[in-house]
């Protein structure tokens, strides 16, 4: 596509393989995002039409998302939403980048047995100790509560693993300039590691915003009151109350979508960078 | 005058603990830094699996009492026909899932993985599902799965086919439910596999041409063997992905609810309905703990068979 410098012998042979792979690449690539213009696409259809199959609605109206967001709370989910995920990422981050200083780079009596048993926590997903979670959660009296919708999401081994991979690779020097200036670990943590780490920070925000986002399980299980609903849950509920209405589930599901597609049309480099990194090092 | 005694208290607590000799300085925050995410992985993941295997030996009625059953709900695991069937239909998923990710993962990798602006546009596109929730995903494959309207059955019926309901029947449905987890984790995986290719140094590709070994030679020879790290994060990610994650919970929940005829019934989907619909926590415990099993002996048959996923050196 760019015409980078070609390398010096090549001939038409390669050059048509490369040009028939690339052809291959695009087609599936177009296969890969249709089901996304098809959400797009049907959105923006007025009722008759939402089954026909003209890619591009022949009369596009913005009436569906008017409909959802005036005759359905949905700016309350979004809200909700949006608290939840802000928070969660935020107190995520504060203790994960600790843990992960800590993990890198002091030493102490257990690191590595704690780092392993961090680390062990991958293998235990959601729904298997959903029970006994839920279970736990009641008797400290958290559900339909936003402690209950909290608390539990910010403790995931995923993010104190990037972490302390990227503060191992950081230069020693500046932490020891510190140290012999008197500073404590907690002013080294606060002033010289939390800055060089923006750039991992940024990224894991998104991520981790990104996840509380669409998160579903959780927060059906343990806030089943609708005041409390997050989108995920609402949009699941809408679509058993309005069944037959495509038109209106889709454009919900688009306005679910949107900021979170936004983000990622913005910070996709980054984020791609950080997952490429993810396949253990 | 305050701000100075403040200062000064401020000053003699730092020389108080500079006095503590450094090592047992640095243990103290080390210990202190990891505590918060130390305790919240305990109290929120380790507690609850301990409880999961303490509870599976409990029956638990809806007023929190409890009765000591010992063995009773494995028992009834064994003679209960849905069990076998919420387990079969979880392997088949497994089965289908695991290496469909992994091949088109690695494909798609392969297909973009140099640098160029064409390839990181596709990138781009075969990640972008992964940006949008389960929920969605599984409320638009619902759609493109309508009987004889949706996109799906219509593009079977013109490649003349016949009438397939992609939903309706119960030896269609859960492999409907495959295509749409695959789709959406598909991107996930490719970047995991160019992150790993790109680990692979350039020399022995160039080693491997001078001795006039072909593509295909290769990549058996090079790209596979070199591969192992990341094949064996793949596979263990991916199966926990498949047996007990909440993708597959997300998509079953609002694409089926288990149906038609059971037919897409995961065990986390009986699991989840056991406890939150008839109270069974005992009976879904015995079933999570049977599922955690299951996933480490994955997570060993594949770390044996990836040689602990560590690189071979001549």
């Amino acid at each position: 596509m760019n015409k980078a410098p070609a390398p010096p012998v090549y001939d038409g042979q390669q050059r048509i393989v490369r040009l028939i792979l690339m052809v291959i690449t695009a087609i599936l690539g177009v296969m890969a995002i249709y089901p996304l213009l098809y959400m797009l696409s049907i959105s923006f259809k007025p009722p008759p039409e939402v089954f026909r199959s003209n890619v591009v609605p022949a009369q596009p109206t913005l009436a569906n998302f008017f409909y959802v967001l005036t005759e359905v709370p949905f700016w309350h989910y979004l809200a909700n939403t949006f608290i939840v995920s802000s928070v969660v990422t935020v107190v995520a981050l504060f203790f994960h980048t600790m843990a992960g200083y800590a993990l890198a780079r002091l030493r102490f009596p257990g690191r590595e047995a704690v780092f392993l048993a961090m680390l062990s926590t991958f293998l235990v997903s959601l729904p298997v100790i959903i029970v006994p979670l839920f279970a736990m959660v009641r008797m400290m009296g958290m559900v339909n509560s936003w402690a209950g919708l909290i608390i539990p999401s910010i403790f995931d081994a995923f993010g104190i693993f990037l972490l302390r991979q990227y503060y191992l690779s950081l230069p020693r020097e500046l932490e020891e300039a510190a140290l012999i200036d008197g500073a404590g670990y907690w002013r080294i943590y606060w002033s010289i590691i939390l800055p060089l780490s923006r750039p991992i920070v940024s990224t894991l925000a998104i991520l981790f915003f990104l996840a509380n986002w669409n998160s579903f399980l959780w927060p059906l299980t343990v806030a089943p009151q609708s005041d409390l609903w997050v989108v995920q849950v609402a949009i699941a509920n809408f679509k058993s109350q309005y069944s037959a209405a495509w038109n209106y589930t889709m454009a919900a599901s688009v306005i679910v979508a949107i900021p979170m597609l936004v983000v990622f049309v913005i910070f996709q480099r980054q984020i791609m960078d950080s997952i490429k990194t993810t396949g253990l090092k | 005058m305050t701000a100075q005694l403040n200062e000064d208290r401020k000053a003699a607590k730092r020389a108080a603990l500079r006095a503590l000799p450094t090592e047992r300085r640095e243990a103290l925050a080390g210990i202190l830094f990891v505590l918060p995410d130390a305790l919240g992985l305990l109290v929120f993941i380790g507690l609850p699996m301990l409880l999961a295997i303490g509870m599976s030996a409990f029956e638990v009625d809806g007023f929190g009492g409890f009765r000591f059953v010992g063995l009773d709900n494995y028992a009834r695991m064994a003679a209960d026909p849905l069990f076998w069937s919420a387990l079969r239909v979880t392997l088949t998923f497994a089965l289908m899932a695991v290496p469909l990710l992994y091949v088109i993962g690695l494909m798609l990798a392969l297909l973009v993985q140099k640098t160029s602006r064409f390839n990181t546009a596709m990138r781009f596109l075969f990640f972008a599902p992964q940006v949008v929730s389960l929920v969605v995903v599984a409320l638009v494959w619902q759609l493109m799965s309508v009987e004889k309207i949706g996109v799906l059955p219509r593009l079977i019926a013109s490649l003349g086919l016949g009438s397939v309901s992609f939903l309706g029947n119960p030896h269609v449905a859960l492999f409907t439910v495959v295509l749409a987890f695959v789709w959406f984790l598909m991107g996930f995986y490719m970047l995991i596999f160019i992150g790993g290719l790109q680990d692979i140094p350039k020399e022995y590709y160039e080693a491997a041409r001078i001795d006039g070994a072909s593509r295909a030679q290769s990549f058996w020879h090079i790209t596979l063997p070199l591969l192992r790290p990341t094949s064996f994060f793949v596979l263990v990610v991916s199966s926990v992905a498949a047996v007990s994650g909440q993708q597959a919970f997300d998509l079953v929940y609002v694409m089926t609810r288990g149906g038609p005829a059971n037919a897409t019934l995961l065990l986390i989907t009986y699991i989840y309905q056991q406890a939150f619909q008839y109270g069974a926590f005992g009976y879904a415990s015995a079933m999570a703990t049977l599922l955690v099993l299951m996933l480490m002996a994955i997570t060993l048959a594949f770390f044996w068979a990836t040689r602990g996923g560590r690189f071979q050196y001549e």
